[in-house]
């Protein structure tokens, strides 16, 4: 990463959500890398930006059409990689060509001429990298806009060499792990398709049991279920969907209206309140395992000390299997990451012998392959083995301010705390730095409303209000205020939208209207 | 036959490598290659020559300033720090004999002369670079008597303790807070004897100016910088340390959990860790208190009326398959599912998910990734 020329951050706040990604990005600034930042809020890295896009929530597609339709125009696009290994170009280029640059500074709220220096920038560079977030995925058109950006990186051929490419940084320590791993609706572990006959057929044979090919409800699906009253038991595992889910409210008559609900977790959360059974969780001190992080690397957990309740998960859900007539059995996690490689031919080549000399990056087929750094460097996972591109449209955020909820609010991360603080806020040191929400508000905004650091506002959109400090700082723009989800005190996402990206269902976390009063 | 074959092997290995432009060099007699930008103390580490330094973090840039890595080059008249002169082309080192040893054991001396030589109730004691060297050496600072600083303990923060009477002036705090983090929250200040890391003004560290990454703490060699958390908890021969991967955010930073009696009372970094090389942040370094919080749920819970009753593990996983069951009987399949999530291990995802396929017999199952 530090031999990056161009870094184009988009949608992403790393030196708060991922501080030691920063350090590498710094690294590369340091040694001077031209940097571009699109994102609302006047972030550490987009105060040192070359160029700042400080686009408005919701525009995303119409800042990186935009772009794309500057690079054409100019002719700065690489047409030995679109011809080689590209398809859908044309249609792509009539696409963006509805948006102009005038059409595109109205939409985004970011100057024609900014525009224009951000496409020459990022289309001149010899290892232009675009690192993206939350801020690109949490919106009801996330996979549209990552989309968007794969257009962007196609357009210029910056992919599929060392330090070039697009990185998602994601969220959570495994989210990575837990999707290869299979708790989805649409596919078994290693993303294998339900609907797929020899997929079944493998498993089946490993388990002993039909699979079923019916593909299952997504959780936002069971939520609704359950309080259609149709869905009657839900297992809850590590996740406190009453604090970090959209739309509280109806998060939580679902769980109350489940007939029986079990959850496992190391502290009461405000999903626990809810449950019939509560089982205690073991911390990552406390059992062995691995985690897979953003970048594909599968690395060892290891048990520090015994499990604070006696059980680690793993156990606890082969006894529950045993108790309910499926009987399995394991010594130690090691066993099932041998069956996981058995299963998940990524993983195939991952065991904790392997992992006890080396990290591994997936893909890992076999046990004496060394890993995978770098991807798709000949050919994209598509069957031609060319990437398509996407002919995307501006449809912008679900909903938008009006007279009654003139801001716009983007919720996030603070660097002192993590998702919904039940780990962070047990840290006596950390409370004593970041003990309270804070409203990020722009001084001007804040004049007008008379309200100055440190007064306590009510924060309320259509859905219910939050009351919270606030903080008066031009790293919120005009019209936008920001919070984080990290506090039981003031539950941000009694505010957030019922709006979800339909591929992925990913929440609208990043916009929704409401009104700040003192 | 086999050595005309294996001199004709090892002559190609040469060639390939010169072409490669690669140099070679002499450490201590060792003929080695290398690169053309490589420092000797990098090569020498390397080989496995190993050369005493204070000022060195592979984190940071060459610095230089404590001197104790001076080595012998043939052909240059006085003796060359190792961290920052680069190899050249058939260079000769020498890294230890009488004269080197003589000025590095001085220079310790110098640096033990204004060091309150506490070690006896030191926190960085076993671990501390000073002491191992003056160890090493065989020397204290009595040798050379003068001013002292006597400065007082500030621990006007949650995290970082600071000993200003123990520092070296190595740098290495002020370097990799700029350097690294790029926070400028400490900077050398003041001249001559004066000079010491601080901060600006001397203000305490709040979150205006630190970001209490602990990065200075992971780097001082000396006992001037230490976790507060940690103090009087153990001392480095004290504590188990057990390699893990941190369970924050999703970039995946190694460390080791610092145990005691079994409770973690420390996190120290990694420094060959393939994704952070011994960096954290404020939550992996100093959030690890939520582990024995006294509120941690330590026994299943089964609500009985309004209120939630202790239960053991057997009595309340009996009621969980029973209920289970009864409703799939009841209301078929379909009608129960699981939602995993993105803070567990693979181990414990991949079983959730085999649970529902085999004993739900349905595809209910989801992880938080996508909310």
């Amino acid at each position: 990463m530090p031999d990056i020329d161009t870094l184009f951050l988009f949608g992403s706040n790393p030196t708060e959500a991922h501080p030691i990604v920063s350090i590498w990005l710094k690294k590369a600034l340091r040694k001077g890398a031209k940097l571009i930042v699109g994102d609302p809020r006047k972030t550490w890295m987009a105060k040192r930006a070359d160029i700042w896009l400080n686009l408005k929530p919701g525009s995303n597609i119409a800042m990186l059409n935009g772009l794309v339709n500057v690079i054409l125009q100019k002719g700065w696009e690489n047409k030995d990689f679109i011809a080689k290994r590209t398809e859908g170009f044309d249609e792509l280029k009539a696409k963006v060509k509805e948006y102009d640059l005038a059409r595109v500074e109205k939409l985004t709220g970011v100057s024609k001429e900014n525009i224009v220096e951000a496409a020459r920038l990022y289309s001149h560079a010899d290892k232009a990298m675009i690192v993206y977030g939350l801020g690109v995925t949490e919106h009801r058109t996330g996979t549209e806009n990552a989309m968007a950006i794969a257009n962007l990186a196609l357009v210029c051929g910056h992919l599929g060499r060392p330090s070039t490419g697009i990185m998602a940084l994601r969220g959570q320590n495994n989210v990575q792990g837990a999707s290869d791993l299979g708790p989805l609706p649409a596919t078994l572990p290693g993303y294998q398709s339900v609907k797929d006959p020899k997929a079944r057929e493998k498993f089946e044979k490993a388990w002993g049991v039909p699979i079923s090919e019916k593909i299952g409800l997504k959780s936002v699906e069971m939520l609704d279920e359950c309080k259609a009253g149709k869905f009657k038991g839900l297992f809850i595992l590590g996740e406190d969907p009453a604090q970090t889910d959209p739309d509280l409210n109806h998060v939580n008559k679902a769980l109350e209206s489940v007939e029986f609900l079990v959850v496992q977790d190391i502290f009461h959360t405000e999903t626990t309140k809810h449950a019939d059974v509560i089982l205690p969780g073991a911390s990552f001190a406390e059992k062995d395992g691995t985690f897979t992080n953003g970048e594909r690397r599968v690395q060892r957990v290891r048990k520090a000390i015994e499990p604070l309740a006696g059980k680690a998960e793993w156990q606890v859900i082969s006894e529950l299997a045993t108790k309910m007539g499926y009987c399995q059995s394991y010594r130690n996690p090691s066993e099932i990451m041998d069956e996981i490689a058995g299963l998940v031919s990524h993983y195939g080549g991952i065991s904790y012998e392997r992992l006890e000399k080396e990290s591994l990056q997936w893909p890992c087929p076999t046990k004496d392959h060394p890993g995978t750094t770098t991807m798709y460097t000949d050919l994209f996972a598509r069957p031609n083995g060319l990437a398509l591109f996407m002919s995307l449209d501006h449809k912008g955020s679900g909903e938008v301010p009006d007279k009654q909820y003139p801001f716009v609010l983007i919720t996030g991360r603070v660097r002192e705390h993590y998702n919904n603080g039940s780990m962070t806020r047990r840290s006596p040191g950390i409370m004593e730095l970041v003990p309270e929400e804070l409203v990020e508000i722009n001084p001007e905004d804040a004049e007008k409303l008379k309200i100055k650091s440190g007064d306590m506002v009510t924060v309320s959109s259509k859905r219910g209000s939050v009351r919270a400090k606030a903080k008066v700082t031009n790293r919120s723009q005009k019209g936008n205020v920001f919070m984080t989800f990290h506090f039981d005190k003031a539950l941000t996402n009694i505010l957030t939208s019922e709006h979800r990206d339909p591929i992925t269902g990913t929440p609208e976390y990043k916009a929704c209207a409401v009104r700040i009063e003192r | 036959m086999k050595h005309a074959r294996l001199m004709q092997y090892c002559s190609e290995y040469w060639e390939e490598a010169l072409s490669e432009n690669k140099i070679k060099i002499t450490i201590n007699g060792i003929e080695t290659l290398c690169d053309r930008d490589d420092t000797i103390l990098k090569v020498a580490k390397k080989i496995g020559v190993k050369i005493p330094h204070l000022c060195n973090d592979k984190r940071l840039e060459p610095y230089g300033g404590c001197r104790l890595c001076i080595v012998e080059v043939k052909g240059v008249p006085r003796p060359l720090p190792a961290c920052t002169t680069p190899a050249t082309e058939n260079m000769e080192i020498i890294t230890d004999n009488d004269s080197i040893r003589k000025l590095r054991a001085n220079l310790i001396e110098l640096l033990l002369s204004n060091h309150p030589n506490d070690c006896m109730r030191c926190e960085r004691t076993g671990d501390c670079k000073l002491q191992n060297l003056s160890y090493e050496y065989g020397v204290d600072g009595s040798r050379f008597e003068g001013e002292k600083w006597d400065l007082p303990i500030r621990e006007d923060n949650p995290f970082i303790s600071y000993e200003p009477n123990k520092c070296i002036l190595c740098g290495r705090c002020t370097r990799i807070c700029n350097e690294v983090v790029m926070a400028g929250t400490i900077e050398l200040t003041g001249r001559g004897f004066n000079s010491m890391p601080d901060t600006a003004f001397k203000k305490p560290r709040t979150l205006e100016n630190c970001e209490f990454c602990g990065q200075c703490v992971s780097t001082c060699p000396t006992g001037a910088l230490t976790d507060r958390k940690g103090r009087g908890k153990g001392r480095s021969y004290d504590l188990k340390k057990i390699k893990t991967t941190c369970s924050y955010c999703g970039t995946g930073c190694n460390f080791y959990l610092n145990v005691r009696d079994g409770k973690v009372v420390k996190v120290t970094s990694d420094t060959d860790a393939p994704v952070n090389q011994g960096n954290l942040c404020i939550k992996g370094r100093y959030g690890y208190d939520f582990i024995h919080s006294e509120d941690r749920i330590k026994t299943p819970l089964i609500k009985i009326g309004d209120k939630f009753v202790e239960a053991a593990w057997d009595e309340a996983l009996d009621l969980i398959a029973e209920k289970f069951s009864s409703l799939m009987k009841k209301h078929g399949n379909e009608s129960v599912g699981a939602f995993s999530s993105s803070r567990c291990t693979n181990e414990e995802n991949f079983l959730l998910s085999k649970f529902v396929r085999t004993v739900f017999r349905s595809n209910n199952v989801d992880n938080c990734a996508r909310v």
